[in-house]
């Protein structure tokens, strides 16, 4: 597999094709050409743990935008059964930079919700790279209020560069439909579950982001303006984005520290495209686990402590 | 370059800078910043900083602003013991706790949000102002707690709540607790309007990011001083992301009525009088 290596991981890159050159030249089953390779798998393991147990943030945030980092449908496809895509906000538009519909977890119904940007060229272009408009995050607000009716857990997958800017989603509202979600979400009288799976931009990320737990996968990033944007301002240049992303503290474990982020799910070595199935199947037992823990309290407790937790952020 | 500014430190230049337009009265005169009129300002004062030439709306101070539009009598501070925090000891060119020190020693405000209960033509209400000149209104802890305290009084008391709005958004150096801050203040109004406690939003000129996409855009009424300037991405971002130039008047306050985003324009000398009318027919109290 072409794995798409980031610039930090040259080192790793590096090995992996010599092991792979190895792997041509020794299909005539020498042993000593085998040895070799485990010794150099070894290596790169090695390796790949040592570079990755000091990431820096701004590493991180290039691991949460790799190319081929696992998106909102990948996880759908690995976490749900009996999913059913529902479209449109029944005003203007379907938003294809927001995914919504109903499936089971374990076997129980759920409403899930999350952006998506797009793989391919054209899928990216269809989706506006995960960029929604007012009608995406009004589709969501759609989808949250028909989950409260018919009492379903709300399950949402955080993976956007932020809400477009453009002349369309200003003219629709784009900061009406964003405050509007955070406002209703806050009193949704139904578990919500938010999971940063990738880059969490602003208010973007955080009109599906508001609800009773808050996840983040090891290597997912979550912050209020994008490191380059914050470098822009700043330092008016793009090249102190690593600077930015160290002084906004934008990964989980400052996040969690700063009692923002309730769990952060573990991530294969490498990152999660390295073994997508694996960290599926991980968030999808931490979700099983919150819903329960969430659907057994009183709705009354359960908003309650939401508002709460809301009102304490930064005290 | 001029020779002048090779040798003067930065920091230095950039303090000098802000003392001057800050400390230094600028005299009896102030040219309007749209039509270039030179005015008098005990005139331009009596106009509420109106340009009585082109009727610019100018900026003015949270303080000011509470100060004409409550009831002189029975005005009280609240909140102000809210002061901001620095939980990420954030550093870029100079320590965020240095840019909160001057902030608050320019504008004699520890924080960019002032929050008053008083009496509009005799109704209770509470009133919350942005301070744009400390550090753009940017909203961070104080900002959002401040707002969700007075609220919470509103709230509690059942009295409406005004806020009117200036800022640049949520605040970069308390990354995402600013950023939780709109999550915080939504939450709170939501409970107001569950309530049915009256809540109205003034946008006066800018309002952008994250307080136009939380608590600026969700009054009972919406509404905006003639051509203030609001939305949730500012101009340059967005020309740079669609490579075009933006329309004449684009997120202008006309603009935000002709697209449904606010239900009224208000003149700042009307102000007093058209809220105090919406809040009384709001809370079934005979006008003032």
């Amino acid at each position: 597999m072409n794995l798409n290596y980031l610039d930090f991981e040259q080192p790793i890159a590096e090995l992996e094709a010599k092991i792979e050159e190895l792997q041509l030249v020794g299909s005539d089953n020498d042993l000593n050409i085998t040895e070799e390779i485990s010794k150099l798998r070894e290596k790169s393991t090695k390796l790949t743990e040592g570079i990755y147990s000091d990431l820096s943030p701004w590493q991180i945030v290039q691991v949460a935008r790799h190319p081929q980092r696992p998106y909102t449908s990948d996880y759908i496809k690995r976490m749900f059964t009996d999913w059913d895509e529902l479209h449109g906000d029944r005003h203007f538009g379907d938003d294809n930079a927001i995914i919504g519909g109903v499936a089971r977890l374990d076997g129980k119904p759920v409403m899930v919700i999350g952006q998506e940007k797009g793989r391919s060229v054209n899928e990216k272009v269809s989706r506006n790279f995960g960029m929604p408009k007012p009608e995406g995050y009004r589709k969501a607000l759609r989808l949250m209020e028909m989950a409260e009716r018919f009492k379903m857990p709300v399950l949402t997958l955080i993976d956007t560069p932020g809400a477009y800017p453009g002349i369309d989603s200003e003219e629709r509202g784009i900061s009406e439909a964003i405050a509007q979600n955070l406002a209703v979400m806050s009193r949704l009288r139904t578990p919500i579950i938010c999971t940063v799976i990738g880059e969490g931009s602003s208010g973007g990320a955080l009109a599906i982001g508001v609800g009773d737990q808050l996840n983040m996968l090891q290597y997912s990033t979550y912050f209020v303006i994008s490191p380059e944007g914050c470098a822009n301002i700043i330092w008016k240049t793009v090249e102190k984005a690593p600077l930015a992303a160290e002084a906004m503290g934008v990964t989980s474990s400052v996040l969690q520290e700063l009692g923002i982020v309730d769990e952060t799910i573990p991530e294969p070595l490498g990152g999660a495209h390295r073994d997508l199935d694996l960290v599926a199947e991980r968030l999808k037992a931490s979700l099983v686990r919150q819903v329960d823990e969430l659907s057994s309290q009183s709705l009354d407790d359960l908003l309650e402590a939401r508002y709460k937790r809301l009102m304490s952020y930064g005290n | 370059m001029s020779w002048l500014d090779k040798i003067v430190p930065n920091v230095v230049r950039s303090e000098g800078k802000k003392r001057t337009s800050s400390k230094v009265p600028e005299g009896l005169w102030k040219k309007c910043a749209k039509c270039a009129a030179v005015l008098y300002r005990p005139e331009l004062e009596r106009n509420l900083d109106v340009c009585p030439k082109c009727d610019h709306h100018m900026r003015i101070g949270a303080r000011k602003r509470l100060g004409v539009f409550l009831d002189e009598e029975d005005r009280e501070e609240l909140a102000a013991d809210v002061l901001p925090t620095d939980r990420l000891k954030f550093k870029d060119v100079k320590k965020y706790k240095d840019r909160l020190t001057s902030a608050q020693k320019a504008t004699g405000e520890k924080d960019a949000l002032v929050a008053m209960r008083g009496t509009l033509k005799g109704m209770p209400v509470v009133a919350v102002a942005f301070e744009f000149a400390f550090h753009g209104g940017s909203m961070g802890y104080a900002v959002g707690e401040r707002f969700t305290r007075a609220a919470q009084v509103a709230l509690e008391e059942n009295i409406p709540l005004v806020c009117f709005s200036a800022t640049g958004g949520a605040r970069m150096q308390e990354a995402l607790i600013s950023l939780m801050q709109m999550a915080k203040t939504s939450a709170v109004i939501e409970r107001l309007k569950l309530q049915g406690t009256p809540y109205i939003s003034v946008m006066t000129d800018p309002v952008y990011g994250g307080v136009s996409a939380s608590l600026a855009l969700l009054g009972d009424i919406n509404t905006a001083e003639p051509g203030a300037r609001a939305g949730f991405a500012g101009p340059a971002i967005i020309e740079q992301t669609i490579r075009q130039k933006l329309p004449k008047g684009f997120q202008r306050s006309e603009f935000l009525l002709e697209h449904g985003a606010i239900d009224l324009i208000i003149h700042r000398k009307d102000m007093r009088e058209k809220l105090a009318g919406l809040l009384a027919k709001f809370t079934n109290q005979s006008a003032a």
